[in-house]
């Protein structure tokens, strides 16, 4: 059995973090330099009192709305998030009850960031083609902004808020799934983390340090090595692309759309180059959202969409905190 | 590999940096210019023209242009 993406929303957060605010709190930064290489001008900021299961139910109900889509039809919720509104319950759990999916309906959480997308789409096509279920949505919903240091004016600069919604369906949609290629490498797991806070190490009281580069550092709060994570994509992508083409039989040449994580422009063109995928057969969207984590691809693929440019074979990539990547095609129909 | 190429390399990851300011002895980190996203620049450029892997650690442990000049020798 095939499994299709039938429809995708996405929620921004009401609040905005501009660039003339971002000068504001750091006057002696050059933020609209940095933008120039980030491609980031601005940013949502999910409020004080919204959560990740908030947004979830915000992406939730625009899709059903937008889509005509009937919330009894679902049933089975996928929610990807790595800041959960609890250790217990699960928020899935909560999000069905909110947007009022049956209770015969499957829900689990998985915890993933920027790879989280394709693993959602990898997990949908799996229940789908088992004929475990027939309508999975998979949602995924961030709140990075909270794990970020106030003081910490490179990951203010770059990450964003936001949550997706996609329906993955066994009987219809716009682009069928086809094949995978996944990665792991777990060595990778102190270059992107949030120490404290989970159950090894509870949150403290630790005084704020400095990098050499004057960003706060505190292991109660996000934690990035941009040039570790920079060199691991920059080794680890290429392979992935190669592999997720040779498993779809495919060469780089027939692919008419290449939708990968939108980490940041300066990163998606080093990509790019090294793999020379011409500009016009790659996609950007985050000049007004910034890095979504889980939800940037289907924020991406979406805007796609709206603006006609899906055709063919359309190639998606997520690469990140774990390490852990992943990247699939898609056949638009 | 030459030198002055490096050098022009190097210096062309900075925007306000006088180019002709950067030599092999300069300790880059203090230039007023330096940053976390100049040093991902430079990462990138060894990548792009060198096909040479610098960590980010490579950089910590460098002071001057010639200690990454000599990583990249050591490596291409």
């Amino acid at each position: 059995m095939t499994a299709k993406i039938k429809a995708i929303s996405y929620y921004l957060p009401e609040q905005v973090l501009n660039n003339d605010e971002i000068n504001s709190i750091f006057p002696e930064w050059s933020v609209d330099k940095i933008s120039d290489k980030t491609g980031i001008y601005s940013r949502h900021i999910a409020a004080e009192d919204e959560f990740a299961s908030d947004m979830a139910v915000k992406a939730a109900n625009k899709l059903f709305l937008e889509h005509d889509i009937d919330r009894s039809s679902i049933d089975f919720i996928l929610l990807c998030t790595q800041s959960p509104d609890y250790f217990l319950p699960t928020t899935a759990c909560i999000v069905q009850n909110k947007i009022g999916v049956p209770i015969s309906a499957g829900a689990l959480d998985f915890n993933l960031g920027c790879s989280g997308y394709i693993y959602g789409l990898a997990l949908a096509k799996g229940l789908v083609a088992a004929g475990i279920a027939k309508n999975v949505l998979l949602i995924t919903s961030e709140t990075y902004s909270k794990f970020i240091h106030p003081k910490d004016k490179s990951n203010r600069t770059i990450f964003g808020d936001a949550a997706s919604a996609t329906v993955i369906s066994s009987s219809e949609g716009f682009a069928e799934i086809l094949d995978f290629d996944l990665g792991t490498d777990g060595n990778g797991e102190d270059n992107l983390k949030v120490k404290r806070g989970g159950i090894k190490f509870s949150k403290n009281n630790e005084e704020d340090k400095s990098d050499d580069y004057g960003n706060i550092i505190n292991e109660n709060n996000l934690y990035m090595n941009g040039g570790e994570i920079f060199n691991f994509t920059s080794s680890a992508v290429p392979g992935l692309i190669n592999n997720v083409l040779s498993k779809n039989n495919r060469s780089k040449d027939e692919i008419n759309l290449f939708i990968f994580h939108q980490a940041n422009k300066y990163m998606l063109n080093h990509l790019r180059k090294k793999l020379y995928i011409p500009e016009d057969k790659f996609f950007y969207f985050l000049k007004d959202c910034g890095n979504t984590v889980s939800s940037t691809i289907p924020i991406a693929l979406s805007e796609a969409k709206k603006q006609n440019r899906l055709e063919g074979e359309v190639l998606l990539a997520g690469f990140g905190v774990g390490y852990s990547w992943g990247g699939c095609l898609i056949k638009i129909l | 590999m030459e030198d002055n190429k490096f050098l022009e390399n190097f210096a062309f990851q900075f925007d306000e940096t006088d180019p002709g300011s950067i030599l092999l002895d300069t300790h880059f980190k203090k230039l007023d210019e330096w940053s976390s996203l100049i040093a991902l620049s430079v990462m990138a450029m060894a990548d792009e023209q060198y096909r040479v892997k610098i960590t980010a650690d490579d950089i910590k442990n460098s002071t001057t242009v010639n200690d990454i000049l000599l990583l990249i020798k050591e490596r291409s």
